[in-house]
């Protein structure tokens, strides 16, 4: 681990990564403390005269939006939502993902084969018309969100701990442990699963990439956290009809989940280059 | 080969049967009843028992699945509760603007993704392949809808070259073509940079180095004959990204295509054409999946026997 950390801090670009992470997480986390105005409320001078949002200047840094609230603070609430849908989703979809593929991994036969059928059928099905589907029928809000987006994301980090799994299955420790009468559960829990942590920390990193674009998408389309909770997909999805006059509506949060969605992308990949150097380099 | 082929076809029947299974149990998770969705508020107890009788929907639920199998080995994917009208007739007629989009984001995904994940792999962990492989990064991390809009408010408002949306000749395919392919590209030329990577580190193109072959022609003779062809087939992987990417980017453009009538279907709640979009998309995704497996077993052996 201590290799790995040397090797990452040597990749520039997954450190800028990882500061800019955690700037962003520092200012969610104080959004109350930065928050030069509360984010729901609408400011009558927030407006223009003629009842227009008002374009970024001294008073209100990043403009208002069409109800004449700061969009600023609210950018700020809305790497709340992002980042807590991205990271509880993401932690979910990789404990499930997790636990199906070191399971179909290690115990193999038609268990095996059933959940790697099932993993196939569903990178057949198109995640965001899948969560589309699942999150009309179910009432959106921030949970059902981050559930729906669980639901679809967990196939990736099967498809690859499933592989993982299998290679160490074949080492001779774990037939060690076998051969000591270990039950498989301990056997997977104990002998497994930490040399499978490398993996999951990468998925753990990359994947919320996909959960960030992936929520941000859903209240795009009008089906993620509902207003007034601001979501910077959300704040588009308001804002969209109004784009061409006000484009600074539709370019700040943009830029706010490009980067957000970029910055846990390079990380995760300097951590696979970190932790599996034989990996260097290749996809 | 033919039993390589007889199995991966069999798997993708298998796949399509499981895929026809969920979208079946969603019907059922819906809340609104889709027999008062279609008769409306005003039908009275009657009405609505005759049009429950009519769907089937009186049936038990295994009945009810071998029918709806039935009807869409026949090509029938029910009626839209709004449109009134029979959701395979709906998207027949919108798939060719989508099939028109995404052949013109292929293009442009090839064209950007091709060379850049070609030059970045002669450059391996110098400075330019590791711009280029955060450029592709920058390219996975922008969401569509936000490129789309952008490309919009600078190449449509304020420069005017093109439309600013609908459907028509060249000049509107350009941007929601371009949105579609610059995200994707960014997959695509680290896909491409690792196949060739792979080539490259071989032991015959050492020897045409040591022969003395010019550096480009290595590359982009002896390296890229070998690897175009799995680079090629890594479109047919593509087609799931495209299948998420029609439905925004369609939005965004108001592009006539079943990702609009996706679209329009969310904001209606009109289950049978979500659901028949999706089918659409989930044949779309094993096709292009089951190319992609024939067209590498045709080049790679090691992949029939493996």
């Amino acid at each position: 681990m201590g290799e790995a950390w040397k090797r990452f801090k040597k990749d520039r670009v997954a450190l800028v990564g990882a500061i800019i992470i955690a700037t962003i997480s520092l200012a969610a986390v104080f959004a109350p403390l930065i928050a030069p105005y509360d984010p729901f409320e609408q400011f009558f001078e927030g407006l223009t005269i003629e009842g227009a949002p008002r374009p970024p200047d001294g008073e209100f840094w990043l403009g208002t939006d069409l109800l004449g609230r700061d969009l600023f603070s609210r950018l700020l609430y809305g790497a709340r939502t992002s980042l807590i849908i991205g990271i509880a989703a993401n932690a979910a979809a990789v404990l499930i993902g997790t636990a199906f593929g070191a399971t179909a991994g290690y115990v193999g036969g038609w268990v095996g084969i059933a959940i790697m059928r099932f993993t196939d059928l569903m990178m057949a099905f198109p995640a965001l018309l899948l969560a589309i589907a699942l999150a009309a029928i179910l009432k959106p809000s921030l949970w059902i969100v981050a559930l729906v987006i669980a639901l679809v994301n967990w196939v990736q980090t099967a498809r690859v701990i499933y592989t993982q799994t299998r290679a160490l299955v074949e080492r001779e420790f774990i037939e060690a442990a076998r051969a000591a009468g270990a039950a498989w559960p301990r056997i997977l829990m104990v002998h497994v699963l930490p040399h499978l942590v490398p993996h999951i920390l990468v998925w753990a990193t990359l994947g919320i990439s996909v959960t960030v674009l992936l929520e941000a998408t859903l209240s795009f389309l009008g089906i993620g956290v509902q207003p007034p909770t601001p979501s910077w997909g959300g704040i588009i999805f308001e804002s969209q009809s109004y784009f061409l006059s006000a484009p600074w509506l539709v370019f700040f949060p943009g830029i706010s989940i490009l980067v957000v969605a970029l910055a846990f992308n390079v990380v995760g990949d300097g951590l696979r280059d970190a932790l599996d150097p034989t990996q260097r380099g290749r996809d | 080969m033919l039993r390589f082929l007889a199995g991966r076809l069999f798997q993708s029947v298998f796949i399509l049967l499981g895929v026809t299974i969920i979208t079946f149990g969603l019907l059922f998770l819906i809340p609104a009843d889709p027999v008062r969705m279609i008769a409306g508020r005003s039908a009275t107890p009657q009405t609505v028992e005759s049009i429950r009788r009519q769907l089937g929907l009186d049936q038990p639920i295994p009945v009810q699945y071998v029918r709806y199998l039935a009807n869409l080995a026949r090509g029938d994917m029910g009626r839209s509760y709004v449109q009134k009208a029979p959701v395979n007739e709906l998207i027949a007629s919108r798939l060719p603007a989508t099939l028109q989009l995404m052949g013109a984001a292929i293009l442009i995904q090839l064209m950007i993704g091709l060379p850049a994940g070609i030059f970045a792999s002669t450059r391996r962990n110098r400075p330019s392949d590791k711009a280029i492989m955060v450029f592709s990064f920058v390219g996975i991390s922008a969401p569509q809808f936000v490129v789309g809009l952008l490309l919009i408010y600078v190449f449509a408002f304020k420069f005017e070259l093109f439309p600013l949306g609908g459907y028509g000749g060249i000049g509107h395919v350009i941007l929601p073509a371009l949105t579609l392919g610059i995200t994707v590209s960014g997959w695509y030329s680290r896909m491409s940079r690792s196949s060739m990577i792979e080539v490259l580190r071989q032991d015959y193109i050492r020897t045409a180095r040591a022969k003395g072959v010019n550096e480009w022609r290595v590359v982009l003779v002896h390296a890229l004959r070998n690897a175009i062809l799995p680079i090629i087939a890594m479109i047919g992987i593509d087609i799931g990204l495209y299948a998420q990417g029609i439905v925004v980017v369609e939005a965004v453009f108001g592009w006539p295509g079943i990702g609009q009538l996706a679209w329009l279907a969310i904001q209606r709640v009109d289950i049978p054409i979500i659901m028949g979009v999706t089918l659409v998309a989930a044949v779309g995704i094993v096709v292009g999946n089951l190319c992609a497996d024939i067209a590498t077993s045709f080049i790679d052996p090691r992949v029939r026997h493996s």
